[in-house]
């Protein structure tokens, strides 16, 4: 399977800071993608690198054939990326709808997919005309997915969604990945429960210092106790 | 599975957004008070209600002008986190720019015909804001696009910009206060009751309302206005979700400047006369006004300019001393009451 996006020797500075040193990563098209690692491993720069938030001091990173490092956040997303930040960044003073009006670029909203996404997430449909804002964490969260998936994109950049949720939204988060999984996505996901990550991930990358140091399959490191702890200091058998 | 958080039933009605509706109750509140305040001067007796109309209509025809000077200003800010202290200028520069035009067509202005009035002020105003659009467009490339993200520089370098126009405009029509007569159909009064009520005030309060009502409609009912209103929040994100926010910021510079011109040129004609100093007397106010109503946001500050002028005009009349510092004491005490404004937007 041909890699969707390929980042090769990306160098990130912020401000004063050298953040990624080098970075090296294939995403087959197709697959889910588990981007692990200890805090301040530089998952969540890459990801913003991706997206153009933050600018690639070097190397180059290719969506499909085209080179995107150069090109500004907005082109970017056009290009086909879906952004689910680690903030989740929903807009607080629009209402459910109005959030989801601004992520549906093409024009009107295609029910049957909105009818999809309620099926996973019903409070959505619950609140459509409540304010942002006035969401619990959980239900924001489930908006930024739903900003993500009302369109069709190539690439999905996920960025721990399941951070200080309570386990029966991590659930519903997790199924509603196997199902935009099933339908053939491809996803990059930045994810520290090692759990979830052996769920819904079918490769992994695991970065320390800002480089990927490691790159295999889930099955390959979930079934290596030893490497686990040499990659991410930690055991799975503890985190379960 | 789904999750079911906080919803029970996914096809039970949908809830209406939830609205705080407590400060618009605000300039209610100022309003009785000033009717208080007229009756404990005037007691036993009761107060002169003409009195208490003429300066409730005064107080809203002012708050409206106002409110079209700052409405820019406060999208500037809440969506481009860009202090611009420039934006007086732009008052000043749409009231002179309407002398040009109004000045040659002294004769249409003098008419007892009001088409041959309108005739003079429509075109008068649509050269105030398109010139002020096209000065604010190149004041934004120029002056604050090099400076977006670094407040102090903004500050220092809008300020300057603001003192050179004001300085050019002292070169370009002297120093002298320049006369600008309103038009003969919008001179006088209508009689309500014991009431006298200016007629240019209440085109004041007409042209508020319609700014007003078309900013909540664009902001409320287009993509663009959602755009703007999400751009607010957070800009970063809008562009990840593939919109380019800087042309929304030249847009909405352009027109924020081209409502500082209208405001401008309503201003010129309540006072009669215009004078380069005028956009960086007004600055203040207009700026007390953006902080009262929580930077960013619209009805916030139409609320905050009435506000400012309702209270204003009740102190002048009831304590003249206390309208110098009413608008300082209002902002003191609502930031006093809730610290980000009356509707806060940013998190900024």
């Amino acid at each position: 399977m041909s890699d969707l996006l390929t980042l090769s020797a990306v160098e990130t500075h912020i401000g004063r800071y050298h953040i990624l040193h080098g970075v090296e990563l294939a995403v087959p098209e197709g697959r889910t993608t588990m981007l692990l690692g200890r805090n301040g491993a530089g998952k969540t720069t890459t990801l913003r690198t991706i997206m153009g938030l933050w600018r690639a001091s070097r190397g180059e990173i290719r969506l499909g054939q085209k080179r995107i490092e150069a090109l500004a956040t907005p082109d970017i997303a056009r290009a086909g990326i879906g952004y689910v930040p680690e903030t989740m960044a929903v807009f607080s003073d629009l209402t459910v709808r109005e959030n989801l009006v601004l992520a549906a670029r093409e024009g009107a909203m295609d029910q049957a997919r909105l009818d999809w996404i309620f099926g996973f997430f019903p409070p959505l449909k619950k609140f459509w005309l409540s304010r942002a804002g006035t969401l619990s964490g959980g239900q924001k969260q489930m908006l930024s997915f739903a900003r993500a998936f009302i369109e069709e994109r190539k690439l999905l950049l996920i960025d721990e969604p399941t951070k200080g949720l309570a386990p029966a939204i991590i659930g519903a988060l997790i199924d509603c990945l196997k199902e935009v999984k099933r339908r053939g996505a491809t996803i990059l996901l930045v994810e520290q429960n090692f759990r979830v990550a052996q769920e819904i991930g079918d490769l992994v990358g695991v970065m320390d210092n800002g480089r990927v140091v490691h790159s295999g399959t889930m099955a390959e490191l979930a079934a290596d106790a030893m490497l686990q702890h040499r990659l991410l200091g930690l055991s799975l058998d503890t985190h379960q | 599975m789904s999750a079911q958080d906080g919803a029970t039933d996914a096809g039970a009605a949908l809830p209406k957004a939830q609205a705080d509706f407590l400060p618009l109750l605000l300039p209610l509140l100022v309003a009785i008070a000033g009717y208080l305040g007229m009756w404990c001067q005037s007691f036993p007796q009761l107060p002169s209600s003409s009195t208490w109309v003429t300066l409730t209509i005064a107080g809203l025809a002012m708050g409206m002008m106002i409110f079209i000077m700052a409405s820019g200003l406060t999208l500037i800010f809440g969506l481009m986190d860009v202090l611009n202290f420039g934006h007086g200028a732009f008052i000043a520069i749409g009231a002179y720019l309407a002398t040009l035009v109004l000045l040659p067509l002294g004769g249409w202005m003098q008419a007892d015909s009001i088409w041959l009035n309108l005739a003079a002020v429509v075109p008068a105003v649509i050269v105030a804001m398109a010139g002020t659009a096209v000065l604010g467009l190149a004041f934004e490339r120029v002056v604050i696009a090099p400076v977006y993200g670094q407040h102090l520089k903004q500050i220092l370098i809008t300020m300057g910009g603001m003192i050179v126009a004001e300085q050019i405009l002292y070169a370009l029509f002297g120093p002298q206060q320049i006369p600008l007569p309103l038009p003969t159909s919008l001179r006088g009064s209508f009689q309500i009751g014991e009431a006298a009520i200016e007629k240019y005030r209440v085109v004041c309060v007409v042209a508020g309302l319609v700014v007003f009502l078309s900013m909540l409609a664009i902001l409320n009912r287009t993509r663009i206005g959602l755009l703007i209103r999400a751009g607010v929040e957070n800009t970063e994100m809008v562009e990840a979700l593939g919109y380019r926010i800087t042309r929304l910021f030249v847009g909405v510079f352009m027109a924020g400047s081209a409502l500082a011109g209208l405001g401008g040129v309503m201003w010129g004609l309540y006072r009669e006369q215009v004078n380069a100093a005028m956009g960086g007397e007004l600055l203040v106010l207009v700026f007390i006004v953006v902080i009262i109503g929580g930077l960013g946001s619209v009805t916030g500050c139409f609320i905050g300019a009435l506000l400012v002028a309702l209270a204003t005009n009740y102190a002048g009349f009831l304590v003249p001393k206390l309208a110098l510092v009413t608008d300082i004491a209002l902002m003191v005490a609502v930031l006093l009451w809730r610290p980000r404004g009356l509707y806060p937007v940013t998190s900024r």
